[in-house]
């Protein structure tokens, strides 16, 4: 930069505001003005699916402002101490600090409770919104090429936030979690030639020592964190650049995005949706107890409390362990323990398959167009059957991790909850994977038939002949049979009649119907047919007209 | 706008546009032509209430005042609450129980009056909208891709790595040993297992004694009772001693036959029997017996065992029996251990005979 003007804008053109001048200093340095408007111009297309991934991104923020509130007061400590704070059930009992600590915050600090509550709350709907945004992804098709990165960055962000879960909820050091911690032992000793070793190095020396505490809380607190922010950083930022998938619908092709520009209107929804998610944790958080961790005791390796589960992310590997069959491999003098097949390598085989499925479906279908929109999960069986399959057997899973509390609640025999748990993962999943395959071709004859024979009104008409007939009302021109050529482009088809006609004026009143004011319809307040897909008596045929034609079937 | 020295990317072409005709525009034009420089048309602009100052807009707007002001609410409800209320906990009568619950209740109220104000605000007052913006996916335009190739080649061949294979075979030499130098650190975590694995707290002459550091004689549990002991060892009730010394002493019912493993016969004493408590499984402690059919589990993975047969596994996921501890009495009337357990307790691990 040579240049040494330093009036480099027209004369009198001064801004004129305060902001303005703020505005123009930052712009002198930064030149970010192109850039801005580029991004606030920014397109997001609009739909409830989409709103999930935006809930665990919400979550983790909240996870972050929480739980450096909660960093002020524990104490990761595993040194014995003896009780001494409000929770009288437990004074005088010998516990570690890292307990204590979090008897204290929960108890002697104000407000402190809330703030625990709140984290844990969060860190449960974290993973869930994780998944259900992962199974958005998957059921329409929003991983394939060029998101294929996308996908295993997300498959990582998963698999780091179920070990963030598992490493926090650890850390009270109480009965509950260091139960979890023994098992997790157990888990790092099955594993065959290295796995005494690697127990030793994770826990410093024999079961339970004094350093897992520490260095679980380092690995919370900082490493794990930060690899999660980069994977977020990172999946976030392959968004922007790639810009968001879309369905397909008028107007929206491969090579467009058709929604809402990010300022201000799809900022504010957003921004104010970070509000709605936070307002729903601390609702959570005041009114339901979760994790009450003075209710287990302090860790003590010779108790357990019958009936508790781990958090529910790490169901599916509870359920693992119990059904898995005692299979204790001995040779030599080596032992390879029943625990490593449902803890190590099923799961290894599980989160394997999960982030290589764009690669896979690519190889199967030899697809290998570029995709910017989605598919409707109908309209790809096997895909959305896989995926129905692959859900029920984690679902077999999770509920088997719970057989215990199912068996008690309604006084079924243990040994049958878990022999049916064996049973059902085997059955189920193929049974799910047919049925799934089934629904989806019907619903796909149902789209083609409305579009060839209309949406049924509802009307029964009597013929000259004698003859009952259903009146259809068709959604295009129709030939002298009363058939319409429509073809399927991969959007909903009306099915209602309400669908494709206004329904008229919304009535207003909760139970009553209040009395119509005079200047209803012009109001937006009032008139309710703003998101419908509606094909009003002008637009309708352009708007059917202009959906694309799918691109691949 | 003669900037051009002073922009950062000189190679961005300044925007293609008459300024001047611009300016004399309408905003919402001016708005809409400068979103058309990046690729975005707003195909569909709607004013949510044609009619500016009507009845409908005026109620619209006061429902999203609304829900601010309930923010606004809940926000100094939750500080007055924060301050005021007493917070301290206290079991039953003497604390009060409503402080959490308060204050989450005030701030979800809060948080959800801004939520829905900023939400209610795009639906119900800013103009409907439907922008299109261009996307240009997949490869990068043929001259990116070549020019960029040959800046990547030209480097390369400033280094001349491809013609100096000495210095190829050296550079790799040395990243391979950065790359040890960044992991081997690491060593510092390992630790050679020790014996520990095959040892407990229990050898031979220590006393057991309850979690109550009482000593245990024959006599103090009823016939089909059961009692978790611990070495009566100075450190016997420390966690790391507890983690693999607890033990489940059984008092046998009258008549209760017991098989044993061979060369365990004499483990017992009279109708007494000691097993390690450590799940063989996954190492939870198994805890719930069943008198009546002499049956233990273990509540976290369901492995059933049954005591009346040394301890063998009778169902769920466990594969050995829960060790046995030989013990007797000793001199002044109490119970001892006669040796440690003659394997090791716990889970199944890949040295373990």
């Amino acid at each position: 930069m040579s240049d040494t003007r330093t009036a480099d804008r027209p004369a009198g053109k001064r801004p004129a505001t305060p902001l303005g001048r703020g505005a123009d200093w930052a712009d002198e340095r930064l030149s970010a003005s192109p850039a801005i408007r580029r991004n606030l111009g920014k397109v997001f297309p609009d739909n409830w699916s989409f709103m999930m991934g935006e809930i665990a991104l919400y979550s983790f923020i909240i996870l972050l402002l929480t739980g450096v509130y909660l960093s002020f007061f524990y104490d990761p400590s595993m040194t014995e101490v003896r009780y001494d704070g409000s929770y009288s059930l437990l004074r005088g009992v010998e516990m570690s600090r890292a307990y204590d600590s979090t008897l204290d915050l929960s108890f002697d600090v104000r407000g402190g409770l809330l703030m625990r509550q709140i984290h844990h709350w969060a860190a449960l709907l974290f993973v869930a919104a994780m998944v259900a945004h992962m199974m958005r992804t998957f059921f329409t098709g929003a991983f394939r090429k060029p998101r294929e990165l996308n996908w295993i960055l997300g498959v990582g962000l998963l698999t780091m936030g179920i070990v963030e879960g598992f490493a926090g909820y650890s850390l009270p050091d109480d009965l509950l979690s260091g139960t979890g911690l023994r098992i997790a032992h157990a888990i790092m000793l099955s594993i065959p030639v290295v796995g005494t070793w690697v127990a030793y190095a994770v826990f410093g020396s024999e079961f339970p020592g004094t350093e897992i505490i520490p260095r679980l809380y380092i690995a919370h607190v900082l490493l794990i964190p930060g690899i999660i922010l980069a994977l977020i950083a990172a999946h976030v930022g392959l968004v922007v650049l790639q810009k968001h998938t879309q369905f397909p619908g008028p107007g929206r092709r491969e090579d467009n995005v058709v929604g809402e520009r990010v300022y201000p209107t799809y900022g504010a929804k957003a921004g104010g949706f970070f509000f709605l998610v936070f307002g729903v944790m601390a609702g959570l958080a005041g009114l339901f107890q979760i994790n009450p961790v003075w209710l287990y005791g302090p860790y003590n390796p010779a108790q357990v409390s019958a009936g508790t589960q781990p958090d529910w992310y790490m169901g599916f590997l509870d359920g693992s362990i119990r059904l898995f069959p005692a299979w204790e491999i001995r040779f030599w003098n080596y032992t390879i323990s029943p625990v490593l097949w449902p803890t190590v390598v099923l799961p290894g085989i599980m989160f394997t398959l999960l982030a290589l499925y764009p690669f896979i479906e690519a190889r199967m279908t030899k697809d290998r167009a570029l995709h910017h929109l989605l598919q409707r999960p109908r309209d790809v069986p096997v895909r959305t059957s896989l995926g129905a399959m692959a859900l029920t057997f984690y679902t077999v899973l999770l509920i088997s991790g719970g057989n215990d509390i199912i068996a008690n609640k309604f006084d079924i025999s243990l040994n049958a909850m878990t022999w049916a748990g064996r049973t059902l993962l085997i059955v189920l999943p193929p049974i799910a994977y047919t049925a799934t395959y089934l629904l989806c071709l019907g619903l796909q004859r149902h789209d083609r038939e409305i579009l060839e024979h209309g949406v049924e009104t509802g009307i029964i008409k009597r013929l000259p002949s004698g003859e009952f007939i259903e009146v259809h009302q068709p959604l295009g021109p129709v030939d002298e049979h009363g058939h319409s050529a429509l073809e399927y482009a991969g959007a909903p088809v009306p099915k209602r009649m309400n669908r494709i006609t206004s329904p008229g004026r919304k009535v207003k009143g909760f139970l009553i119907p209040v009395a119509e004011q005079k200047q209803g319809r012009d109001s937006g307040l009032e008139s309710d047919d703003d998101d419908m897909p509606a094909i009003e008596a002008d637009g309708g045929a352009r708007r059917l007209a202009g959906r694309p034609k799918d691109p691949e079937l | 706008m003669s900037s051009e020295g002073n922009r950062l990317s000189p190679a961005t072409p300044p925007p293609d546009i008459d300024l001047e005709a611009w300016r004399q525009k309408p905003l919402e034009q001016q708005a809409l032509e400068a979103s058309e420089l990046d690729g975005i048309r707003i195909v569909h602009r709607r004013e949510r209430f044609p009619v500016p100052g009507s009845r409908a807009e005026k109620r619209a707007e006061r429902a999203v005042a609304l829900c601010f002001v309930i923010a606004f609410l809940g926000a100094l409800a939750f500080s007055v609450c924060y301050i005021v209320l007493p917070w301290q906990y206290g079991i039953s009568s003497d604390g009060y129980p409503w402080f959490t619950p308060v204050l989450g209740v005030t701030m979800a109220i809060s948080m959800f009056g801004f939520g829905f104000g900023a939400v209610l605000w795009a639906k119900l007052l800013i103009p409907e909208e439907e922008a299109v913006q261009e996307r240009h996916g997949g490869r990068s335009d043929v001259a990116d891709r070549e020019t960029t190739a040959a800046v990547i080649s030209d480097g390369l061949a400033m280094t001349g790595i491809a013609r100096r294979s000495l210095l190829q075979k050296a550079l790799g030499l040395s990243v391979l040993a950065l790359g040890a130098l960044a992991i081997i650190p690491l060593g510092g975590l390992i630790k050679k297992p020790k014996g520990e694995l095959f040892r407990t707290g229990w050898k031979e002459g220590v006393r057991l004694m309850t979690g109550d550091r009482r000593l245990v004689r024959p006599g103090d549990l009823e016939a089909g009772g059961i009692a978790t002991v611990f070495p009566a060892t100075p450190d016997g009730l420390t966690t790391q001693v507890v983690a693999d010394s607890v033990v489940l002493l059984i008092r046998l019912r009258p008549g209760q036959q017991v098989s044993a493993r061979p060369g365990q016969e004499d483990f017992g004493w009279q109708d007494y029997l000691a097993y390690s408590k450590i799940c063989t499984h996954a190492g939870c402690p198994a805890s719930l017996y069943e008198q009546q059919t002499g049956r233990l589990l273990c509540p976290c993975h369901q492995s059933q065992f049954n005591l009346l047969e040394d301890a063998k596994p009778v169902f769920g996921p466990a594969a050995r029996p829960l060790p046995k501890l030989a013990i007797t009495v000793d001199d002044e009337g109490y119970f001892v251990a006669k040796q440690d357990f003659n394997e090791p307790i716990g889970p199944s691990f890949w040295e373990r005979p």
